[in-house]
């Protein structure tokens, strides 16, 4: 299933946050979407899982989800959202409940998306006694539960410290190279966007628009750490923002 | 630096302690036993006089013999039932209605203003209306008990739902949920802290309106107890009922306690 933005523009208010956004999401890729603070990328991503709907312009689904899906448009959220007082099975295990999914068919669920997260010997730990790493891990294993058509990932690596987040970077491209998803990846780290979009949509500070459009061909499994091609298109990133991310930064918040 | 290596070196100053409570568990035990002691010994002594102060080994002796003569459980056992009666019926209205205010907009706007009209009401002066609508016997007192609760409780449980975590029911609303599903799986646990430290207040309101309705118009109970022993000034009975009742408040909220334990072992 494909995503297409047709036109996408909003106002809060006054306000105009977002103008004239159109965006191909092709299935089985991972399209990063970078942009100062403040460009409504996180908007974006809420009018694609139809958390909130866009002032004008359409969120359009182009053919069907896959055989299965229980939830096609399914969030990562940057604070992992777990419920504490269920432990990681049952986390998971709450998204299947609502779609009459229990007993051994969860049980199946729950073991094949634990094991393909690395946390098979943690399914009975509660929240608390994780570190932020494996919580995010607990919460892409739960997206995973119920077969997204399409991942939509808000900042999920921000609250985590830089070896975290080098490793659960490892993690999402070892994922995805075992079974492709697509997936929107909205960040404000430079990084990320290289190691992990097949695509990187830059927007401008607000209101946001597409500023450049960028294909990186590599494959996300020879991404490595320090690959000179990766470094260009990272600096070619900075230099299109960082006047964007000063000016932005300088701004005065007004609401 | 050089010049300073001749000087003696002084350790830093420890400035970081305090402002961290811990778990001191005698201490309280403690306090009871030293302030029972003072007592004792300044009754015996004859600087506190018999009028002040009963002397807390008549006490004592008293609610032994309450014991024995079967008389203690003939006061308890009622009291303990209107108790149980009203608070349940108070708290778990109160909880019920407070969770709708915590969910419905047009319930909050209706609804929040009244219990604050009626929060401040004492329940107590009440009691004659009580009577008149529920009898003199038991249904006066469960409605005062209830009455009394069910306020406190309501403001707990809609300030809980208030304090649910957002982006945890978004989360519920993004994998689909249904939303009978997001209020039991997820409002429902996340308020349970706040319902549950105030039942702790309900329940000590609900225990002094227990005494309140037993003074008018019961028989047995500990209210009705103090209340007679009150009226002969038989300090000993009337502290030996005092005593019951702190009792009654420390078994409440060891109760509450084990709830919380149990219920809330999540929390960090």
């Amino acid at each position: 299933m494909d995503i297409r933005l047709d036109a996408v523009s909003h106002f809060y208010g006054e306000t105009e946050v977002l103008r004239d956004i159109s965006v191909d999401i092709p299935n089985g890729q991972i399209v990063c979407v970078v942009g100062p603070s403040g460009c409504g990328k996180s908007t974006l991503l809420r009018f694609i899982g139809g958390l909130e709907r866009p002032s004008s312009g359409r969120v359009l689904q182009i053919g069907a989800p896959p055989e299965g899906s229980l939830n096609p448009l399914t969030y990562v959220f940057q604070d992992f959202a777990l419920l504490p007082w269920r432990s990681v099975r049952g986390n998971i295990s709450l998204v299947l409940e609502d779609h009459g999914i229990r007993g051994t068919k969860a049980d199946r669920i729950i073991g094949d998306v634990l094991d393909r997260t690395r946390l098979t010997d943690f399914g009975n730990a509660l929240p608390k006694q994780l570190s932020g790493g494996m919580k995010q891990r607990v919460a892409i294993a739960r997206a995973l539960a119920v077969n997204p058509a399409v991942m939509l990932m808000d900042e999920p690596l921000s609250a985590l410290d830089a070896q975290t987040r080098e490793l659960l970077m490892d993690d999402l491209v070892a994922l995805w190279t075992r079974q492709p998803f697509t997936a929107v990846y909205v960040t404000h780290n430079l990084a990320e966007a290289v190691r992990l979009g097949h695509k990187i949509v830059v927007l401008s500070r607000r209101p946001g628009q597409v500023r450049e459009t960028i294909e990186i061909d590599t494959a996300l499994a020879d991404r490595g750490y320090g690959n000179a091609e990766l470094e260009r298109v990272q600096k070619h990133l900075w230099t299109l923002m960082r006047d964007e991310a000063r000016a932005a930064d300088e701004e005065l918040v007004d609401v | 630096m050089s010049d300073l290596s001749a000087t003696q070196p002084i350790e830093v100053r420890f400035r970081g302690g305090g402002f961290a409570p811990k778990a001191r568990r005698w201490v309280g035990v403690v306090v009871f036993v030293v302030l029972i002691a003072l007592i004792e010994a300044g009754t015996r002594a004859g600087w506190i006089s018999a009028l002040t102060l009963p002397k807390p080994s008549d006490v004592l002796e008293t609610l032994v013999g309450l014991w024995d003569s079967g008389l203690l459980f003939k006061h308890f056992n009622p009291s303990l039932s209107r108790l149980a009666v009203g608070a349940a019926l108070g708290v778990s209205v109160g909880v019920g209605v407070g969770i709708l205010i915590g969910l419905f907009s047009y319930i909050r706007a209706g609804m929040v203003p009244l219990v604050a009209a009626i929060f401040p009401i004492p329940k107590i002066a009440l009691l004659p209306l009580f009577v008149i609508w529920f009898g003199i016997d038991e249904g006066s007192k469960y409605a005062l008990i209830a009455f009394g609760t069910f306020t406190p409780t309501v403001v707990a449980t809609y300030g809980a739902v208030d304090n649910v975590d957002r982006s945890l029911i978004r989360m519920g609303q993004s994998f689909g949920l249904s939303w009978l599903s997001i209020v039991r799986k997820i409002v429902l646990p996340g308020a349970m802290p706040g319902i549950l430290s105030g039942l702790r207040i309900s329940l000590a309101i609900a225990i002094i309106l227990l005494v309140a309705a037993e003074m008018l118009g019961a028989e047995y109970g500990i209210g009705a107890y103090i209340l007679e022993a009150g009226s002969l000034y038989d300090l000993e009975r009337l502290f030996a009922g005092v005593v019951i009742l702190s009792l009654l408040g420390v078994i409440v909220s060891g109760a509450i306690g084990i709830v919380e334990r149990r219920l809330l072992g999540w929390r960090t």
